[in-house]
């Protein structure tokens, strides 16, 4: 089997006699059989391996995206509103009895109501129904004068009903809509008032705790100003501390020891950056919890050893010749760098940036230890502001009890997901469209 | 108020940097001697001397300024002295409340003569602010302008500045790793002043749900750690077996078998399951892989937890897998071709070469790239907080629910809470010896690679 096993059979030892090795015998076949099949198993290891690792990802983003796409859609109906005879103030349209005008507009989409029936009958629409209409007519005014249309959200219920994610079917007792809810929806369906259009609320709508509401605006607007602060504060530092380290810093310990530190930090879990945030940000120097300037300081502290490392490789790859020649004409040490060496550098700093950034945009713990985990529902107007960020508003949904938080959560997930393979994307352009080789 | 100073002093450095170019373009066309910097560098020197004390400044009040008023108003509350830090903190929260304007229950005069107090002082901290941004960026644009001339090294100062701001910089990592073991180790001190250190470090049992409230009906709590490393340890393991064989295996196909189209395919295919986030994979075990372990152990006859540490740890191991094959690629790579030629010579087949020459060679990097990886699992946290379990428990069954150091960090730190319990305080300690955990895996994977990297 082993080569080793050979040698003893060919090795002149003390009084051995030498016996050529007949590699034509049936035990010599046998022995490379068993060889290349050891071969060849290795290697379909390594393939199984390989299906492995990626038949997981396939799968991952397969089950995300099937119960991930349902939330792209939301059932709504179409209601017709008789604003004309409403009794609304028109220079209070706020405090006006919205919940009366509704109700009494959806009351009409029915044959008849008994009042024993009513609750069970409203609870097919969302529970906000009244805020939407409102909105819609302080955005609008133009509409107290007439009959108008408006689209409202069916409640978490019976969207899954419509989408089929409920078994009608099933005993009354094991589903979330009761025989009520089914006779009324059958009804207000077969006079083609529902409808499936995309769901812009996703993206649009701030959070909620009713799913059919849920939205990732303020997610997404904090997850903007987190890695913006995050940019501002890693990118400037970042460049400036790998110039440094790599062009003036003298060899001595304390250079060593910032290049170890460096090292070490990249490797510090990222919780423990949560803590420092937690401890020092919000503790110590008294900022403002869930704030995305805190979360966008903890990230950026957090990328910068990625940033050092990225620039300094990216550095050292320009050829030398370059700054002998900048030297050569008289340029001083600053203007070699920044004039020559850096522009030079700086396809594959930003491609390393993004990519930065990117891991940033995905990291969680960190934003929960400072609270970005907060329920709000707004999207924040500053840094200041509490707000969460994609990637906890994820953790929030996850967390949710309610069903329709499942396809939400999934859908969020998809939605990070975009950005991610957007930013890669650019990133992937600028490697190849702007760096050179030298 | 402080978004409109920064503001303020952008404008005025870009004012001052104009300026300083037109005056420095002047004095250069009025007279025949050749200047020592270019126009550029006097403009940018003038906008450093405007704006980088006031910035500095800036930031420094901001700060400051809510400890020192916070001072200031309890200096002048009636027998604040007496008074506990946790007390202290309470009763600054409650004026600022009042201050605001937000407070149900009505305030005692004294709690509202505070308000009044803090109200005018952040006023007059606010103006003082304004005041003294203002003043630092006059004087520093008067001086910037005014050291315009032919003589005066602007170039030279523009350069000083970035290099100072250049080391500044260099320092922010060691900052930030002292900021880290500073606010650990304070933290971790004054939990020991509640909590007995031999407690923390060998008690067997952790129960850290106490009453906050003395009315409160809850357990004793406990505070040994014990069975949270346990639980670490479990899972972390339960990674590793997934990921080790899965990474090494797959790097060695990759190196050695794949050619280069499937190379160019499977790489980048790894490099995506490298690149999601782990609270991806964190709502994916929870979705799909512990309800499958759950059916799969109930199938088997055992009463699978549906936060099973199998679920957690497993899922984890796919993160870790091209954490691993790529560090293993790169210390395949490593190994010279001479190497590889020579066992082929010797009538060796593939298999017995990367077995027998090439795992051998490439070893330091492996077992480096493996410790590196353990660390990661050790610290990897959304994936256990979704999908690990909270009770600690000592239990090598892998279809049980245990806990991790991190989960129990996020746990007892989400939502509101003061630093002044136990409980707060136990994340602090477990969060310290985490770090220390991590960094000595770090440092030992680096060691090992350095010290017994072959030389070839």
């Amino acid at each position: 089997m082993t080569p080793g096993a050979l040698t003893t059979a060919v090795s002149p030892g003390a009084g051995a006699v030498i016996r050529p090795v007949d590699w034509k015998s049936d035990a010599m076949a046998a022995r490379r059989r068993a060889r290349y099949a050891a071969d060849r198993r290795l290697k379909i290891y390594g393939m199984v391996a390989i299906a492995f690792a990626i038949g997981f990802l396939a799968i991952l983003i397969t089950t995300l995206s099937f119960t991930g796409y349902r939330a792209f859609v939301q059932t709504m109906a179409t209601v017709e509103i008789d604003l004309s005879e409403a009794e609304v103030d028109r220079d209070n349209l706020m405090d006006a009895n919205w919940r009366g005008i509704v109700r009494g507009a959806l009351r009409k989409q029915v044959a008849e109501l008994p009042r024993s029936l009513e609750r069970d009958f409203f609870g097919i629409f969302t529970s906000s129904a009244h805020f939407i209409v409102r909105d819609a007519v302080i955005a609008d005014p133009g509409r107290l004068g007439r009959t108008s249309t408006f689209a409202i959200p069916l409640s978490d219920p019976l969207d899954q009903l419509a989408k089929g994610q409920i078994n009608p079917e099933l005993p009354e007792s094991q589903r979330r809509v009761n025989d009520v809810q089914i006779k009324y929806y059958e009804e207000i369906e077969s006079k083609g008032l529902i409808s499936q259009p995309f769901n812009w609320g996703l993206f649009f709508n701030a959070d909620s705790r009713f799913p059919e509401l849920a939205g990732l605006a303020g997610a997404i607007t904090g997850s903007f100003w987190v890695l913006l602060v995050c940019f501002l504060i890693s990118f400037p530092v970042g460049i400036a501390a790998a110039i440094y380290l790599e062009e003036f810093a003298p060899k001595n310990r304390i250079t060593d020891i910032i290049e170890i530190n460096i090292n070490n930090l990249a490797a510090v879990p990222s919780v423990v950056f949560g803590l420092l945030g937690l401890a020092v940000f919000l503790g110590w120097f008294g900022l403002p919890r869930s704030a995305p300037f805190v979360g966008g300081l903890v990230l950026s502290l957090m990328t910068l050893p990625t940033m050092i490392i990225v620039t300094r490789a990216s550095l050292k790859s320009v050829p030398s010749s370059i700054r002998e020649a900048a030297l050569g004409i008289g340029a001083s040490k600053h203007e070699a760098i920044f004039h020559h060496i850096l522009p030079l550098a700086m396809p594959s700093v930003m491609t390393g940036t993004i990519i930065g950034l990117a891991q940033a945009l995905g990291e969680t713990a960190p934003l929960l230890l400072i609270g970005m985990n907060a329920f709000i529902t707004s999207p924040p107007g500053d840094v200041f502001e509490a707000s969460t960020a994609l990637p906890t508003q994820i953790y929030i949904w996850a967390d949710s009890p309610e069903r329709g938080f499942v396809a939400r959560t999934s859908a969020a997930i998809l939605v990070l997901l975009g950005f991610l393979v957007a930013m890669n994307a650019i990133a992937v352009f600028l490697r190849q469209r702007f760096e050179r080789r030298w | 108020m402080a978004g409109y100073l920064l503001g303020f002093l952008l404008v005025a450095a870009i004012v001052s940097a104009v300026l300083g170019m037109a005056r420095a373009r002047m004095k250069r066309d009025a007279s025949p001697e050749k200047p020592h910097s270019r126009p550029i560098y006097h403009g940018v020197n003038a906008a450093i001397w405007t704006g980088i004390p006031a910035f500095v400044f800036l930031v420094l009040w901001l700060m400051s300024q809510n400890a020192v008023v916070d001072m200031l108003v309890l200096g002048g509350f009636p027998d604040a002295d007496a008074l506990s830090n946790a007390e202290r903190s309470l009763l600054i929260s409650e004026i600022r409340q009042v201050a605001a304007g937000s407070l149900f229950k009505e305030p005692t005069p004294e709690i509202l003569a505070a308000a009044e107090h803090l109200k005018s002082l952040e006023a007059l901290a606010k103006w003082a602010m304004v005041a003294v941004v203002a003043a630092l960026a006059s004087v520093g644009a008067f001086f910037g302008l005014r050291a315009i001339g032919h003589r005066y090294q602007a170039r030279h100062s523009v350069e000083r500045s970035v290099t100072w701001f250049m080391m500044f910089s260099s320092l922010v990592a060691i900052l930030t790793t002292a900021g880290i073991v500073a606010s650990l180790l304070y933290e971790t001190l004054q939990f020991f002043a509640k909590v007995p250190v031999t407690e923390f470090l060998f008690g067997l049992r952790w129960e850290p749900q106490i009453a906050i409230r003395a009315d409160q009906v809850a357990g004793q709590g406990a505070f040994g750690m014990i069975p949270v490393l346990f639980g670490t340890f479990v899972i972390s393991m339960l990674a590793m077996v997934v990921a080790i064989p899965t990474g090494i295996l797959s790097a060695i196909y990759l190196t050695e078998y794949a050619d280069e189209r499937l190379r160019a395919v499977v790489k980048p295919l790894l490099e995506i399951l490298a690149g999601i986030p782990t609270i991806v994979y964190g709502f994916f075990a929870v979705l799909t892989v512990a309800p499958l372990i759950r059916s799969i152990g109930l199938s088997l006859g055992v009463d699978a937890s549906p936060n099973s540490a199998l679920a957690a740890g497993g899922v984890m191991g796919v993160m870790l897998i091209p954490f691993i094959s790529s560090l293993s690629d790169d210390a395949f790579a490593a190994v010279p071709r001479a190497m590889r030629d020579g066992s082929y010579a010797l009538g060796a087949t593939k298999g017995e070469t990367i077995r027998r020459v090439l795992l051998p060679a490439a070893l330091p990097g492996i077992v480096g790239g493996v410790l590196l990886a353990l660390s990661r699992a050790v610290g990897e946290t959304m994936i256990v907080v979704m999908a690990a379990g909270l009770i600690a428990r000592m239990s090598l069954n892998p279809f049980d629910a245990v806990t991790t150091v991190t989960v129990q960090i996020v746990t007892l730190l989400i939502g509101d809470s003061e630093f002044d319990n136990p409980k707060t305080l136990a994340a602090f300690a477990l969060g310290l010896v985490l770090f220390v955990f991590t960094l000595g895996l770090n440092l030992i994977a680096l060691t090992t690679v350095r010290k017994y990297r072959e030389k070839y």
